[in-house]
């Protein structure tokens, strides 16, 4: 949890002293670029955003993807330059990085809130507990713990999948890495 | 470890080049399992098991391309060039990773013991001195995990299920232990790369794999065969006929259209 929040501070800070409308309004437009694969989340709520600042005369936005195989990294990056290109910033850069990593403990509280709402349970744990951190996923319908775990693996890389034992419906969850 | 390597520019031309060796061996590794597992998607024995050896195959050519890329930026060709534009002798890969699929029990010996090997490398590099390699390696840890323990849950699984699957899981072991084996072939980079604090030698990398696998094979109730000898020759571009027969296969619509755009 603290270490959400930090993320979430750290992220709001970066807003406050970037200071320059520009960087506020590119932190603005990128609230419209969503995960093509979760299109509920933005990619701020998703911790996707490590960095946005200018470099000289250019924009440049630093992109820290969630998994590095994720087949919407480019559909991503190209919508970030669209809706970049709609504010004006028709040279900006979109750089994928990978520091700082991308962990699901990076997910805002909002998008927390939103991936459940859509039926996702939230990473259940801290990224680095392990094994036993995805047994016992809350069900995003019924919030029971009585679930069980069917596959580590599910339809996007980042899902696992799961079964409700209370309300007898299997659902997926989004993995802590 | 203090980071020596801030960035890729700051290696000396002879680190450089063991660097760039050593990339194209984890590249060529990743690119060469993910197919293999590929090969599986639509074919997996029930559907969980067909979707998560096809996640692992995704992540591992994901994984690939994060290396090739590093590579671009060490002055290589682009990454697809990389993956799909060489001949099976420039390719840098271990025989493990090149065995056509087998049964299952082949599939889950080998992405075991193969996963395994990568975890201890990741671990390593996270904590070695070439900074943009332990940044991408803490990143790639955190995916692998998911590997391991459906890898592990799998080797328990069929280790002493069935007298067949036990058979047959037994028969994959002896088969690919060598190969396993083979992931650690020494090259003439080991010394200097440890030196330089990027990755420990090949030898110690193998002990501590060794360590790590075999309490769960004999949890599995399965036997490491004695005095084996490693299968080498991938990290100097020698491999097995069925490298060739992959690369038909996986760089056949590159060869008729190079530049292609999806």
């Amino acid at each position: 949890m603290v270490n959400r929040e930090a993320t979430r501070q750290q992220g709001k800070e970066a807003k406050r002293q970037g200071g320059s409308e520009r960087i506020q309004a590119a932190y603005a437009a990128l609230e419209s670029v969503t995960d093509p694969e979760i299109p509920v989340i933005n990619v701020i709520e998703m911790g996707m955003i490590a960095d946005v600042r200018v470099d000289g005369d250019r924009l440049v936005v630093d992109l820290t993807p969630t998994f590095v195989g994720c087949p919407a990294i480019d559909v991503i990056t190209h919508s970030i330059r669209e809706a970049m290109r709609s504010i004006g910033e028709t040279e900006a850069a979109v750089n994928v990085v990978y520091e700082p990593p991308w962990s699901s403990d990076r997910i805002t509280e909002e998008g927390r809130r939103k991936l459940k709402e859509f039926g996702l349970a939230p990473p259940s744990a801290r990224c680095e507990s392990g094994m036993a951190s995805i047994d016992r996923v809350a069900c995003p319908f019924c919030n029971s713990k009585n679930t069980s775990l069917e596959s580590i693996f599910g339809p996007t890389l980042c899902r696992s999948i799961h079964y409700c034992q209370s309300c007898l419906q299997s659902f997926e969850h989004f993995k802590p890495v | 470890m203090s980071l020596n390597y801030e960035n890729l520019a700051a290696l000396t031309p002879r680190l450089r080049e063991a660097v760039v060796n050593l990339l194209y061996r984890m590249a060529d590794d990743e690119l060469l399992i993910g197919h293999r597992d590929s090969e599986w998607t639509g074919h997996g024995p029930i559907l969980e098991a067909d979707i998560a050896v096809s996640s692992m195959a995704q992540d591992e050519m994901g994984h690939a391309q994060a290396y090739y890329q590093m590579l671009h930026e060490l002055g290589e060709a682009d990454p697809d060039t990389l993956a799909f534009g060489r001949k099976p002798r420039e390719y840098k890969c271990a025989a493990l990773v090149c065995l056509p699929k087998g049964d299952w029990a082949f599939t889950i010996v080998r992405q075991y013991l193969y996963d395994a090997a990568e975890m201890i490398r990741l671990t390593a590099f996270a904590a070695g001195s070439l900074r943009p390699l332990a940044q991408l390696a803490t990143k790639l840890r955190g995916e692998e995990k998911y590997h391991m323990m459906h890898g592990r849950g799998w080797v328990l699984r069929l280790g002493d299920s069935t007298p067949e699957s036990h058979e047959r899981m037994q028969a994959a072991l002896t088969q690919l232990y060598p190969y396993a084996m083979g992931l650690f072939e020494p090259t003439e980079y080991d010394e200097h790369l440890a030196q330089a604090g990027i990755c420990p030698r090949e030898d110690e990398l193998q002990r501590e794999w060794e360590s790590a696998v075999a309490p769960v094979l004999t949890e599995a109730g399965l036997k490491v065969p004695e005095h084996l000898e490693p299968v080498y020759g991938g990290r100097v571009g020698r491999h097995p006929a069925a490298l060739k027969e992959l690369l038909d296969s996986m760089q056949l619509v590159y060869k008729i259209d190079p530049g292609a755009k999806w």
